[in-house]
């Protein structure tokens, strides 16, 4: 449930880059999502129209990128995907604890008028 | 800038969208009409995109977290302090797993606690009967606790008597994961009692832990506690992580748990 912290963050960070930008408007808001970030996609979208209120981003539209979670195997020198929670290298079968991605929780961009 | 983790602030965004140029109106009194070789479309498109740009920012939003999280560890490492950021659902035993690490550390290691809930400091009253410097935070609503949090609660701890100091998260197995605090070790606690299967809910967290410990296992047998399939479990989850199983009540296991920390203190001190 830390959802409404996260999306005021992102909320207060794309008001800064507007402002600076000289903009009145936050149009859309883009965020990145690992699959292992912790946090509920459903869940932001329901945190984002509490937050957005009465602040330059009212009526903007979210956008969501989920990143899929993926571990690097030293052995093989490649990535794959970390499928049901099994970090396992699908060619040489040795477990890797290097996770590369998922759990990124990022503001990638906003549209600002 | 570094555009990839957002270090450094926003003054200077990389401005994609360049070619959405304002537009601008102009009245057709310039002599000449509508006709297929001068298309006025940057018309419209002026008007449909009037000002408005993209602009790429790439920042974590728990940057702040982050940052503060690598002072507090800076701060911890100056003082030579093993630090561990125990977490768990709510019930299984951090309170008395912590008193029972203290105690059986006393005369060795100082441990010092760091305690956090929504509300009460029920907890932090049990620890301090048991002759531990304790901290309560007390979160209201919040269900994590955050490096923020952690530098202030350190200020009043007065570290400098301490050698290991254990934060006592609040009871949740899902937004604690997501913050750093500055901690040496994260430890995930997993009782008897819980299911086998809480590392499979629960991936985030348990993917992140440095050590599982397994408490409650006097209670085993009467939980009806598959051991194998929650190893099994465990170790897909979290395969690079050290795993303890002991009971806080009985003292078994407490042994290889209280030597690991022993060795870990011993390793902070020598960085």
């Amino acid at each position: 449930m830390h959802e409404v912290s996260i999306m005021e963050e992102a909320v207060r960070m794309a008001v800064e880059t507007a402002r600076a930008s000289g903009a009145s408007r936050i149009l859309v808001l883009r965020l990145r999502v690992g699959t292992l970030s912790g946090v509920v996609p459903e869940a932001l979208r329901f945190a984002f129209d509490v937050v957005c209120r009465d602040t330059m981003a009212d009526g903007a539209s979210l956008e969501l990128e989920s990143i899929p979670a993926a571990c690097w195997c030293p052995g093989c020198r490649a990535e794959f995907e970390y499928v049901d929670f099994l970090s396992e290298c699908p060619r040489c079968h040795e477990p890797s604890g290097e996770l590369r991605r998922g759990r990124e929780l990022e503001i990638a961009s906003v549209e600002i008028s | 800038m570094c555009k990839e983790c957002g270090c450094g602030l926003s003054g200077d965004v990389n401005i994609g969208g360049q070619a959405q140029e304002r537009g601008h109106d102009h009245d057709h009194d310039h002599g000449h009409g509508h006709h297929p070789g001068h298309e006025h479309d940057h018309h419209h498109v002026a008007q449909q995109g009037a000002g408005r740009q993209t602009v790429t920012l790439q920042r974590s939003l728990l940057e702040k977290n982050d940052r503060l999280a690598e002072q507090n560890r800076g701060f911890f490492r100056a003082k030579k302090l093993l630090v561990l950021n125990m977490v768990s659902s709510p019930g299984s035993g951090k309170t008395t797993f912590i008193r029972e690490t203290a105690a059986k550390l006393a005369g060795h290691l100082r441990v010092g606690v760091i305690v956090g809930d929504l509300a009460t400091d029920n907890d932090a009253a049990r620890l301090r009967t048991a002759g531990i410097p304790v901290v309560q935070i007390t979160t209201g609503t919040i269900c994590h606790l955050d490096a923020d949090m952690i530098s202030k609660a350190s200020v009043q701890m007065g570290l400098d008597e301490l050698d290991v100091l254990v934060i006592e998260n609040v009871g949740n197995l899902v937004c604690p994961a997501d913050y750093d605090l500055g901690e040496d070790l994260r430890v995930v606690l997993l009782s008897v009692t819980e299911g086998e299967d809480k590392p499979l809910k629960y991936p985030p967290m348990f993917h992140s832990a440095d050590v599982a410990v397994i408490t409650k296992i006097d209670l085993a047998a009467a939980a009806g506690f598959d051991r194998d399939l929650a190893l099994a479990n465990l170790k897909r989850v979290s395969h690079h992580a050290r795993i303890f199983e002991l009971s806080s009540k009985t003292g078994e296991g407490m042994k290889a748990w209280l030597d690991f920390i022993v060795e870990q203190h011993a390793a902070v001190k020598r960085k």
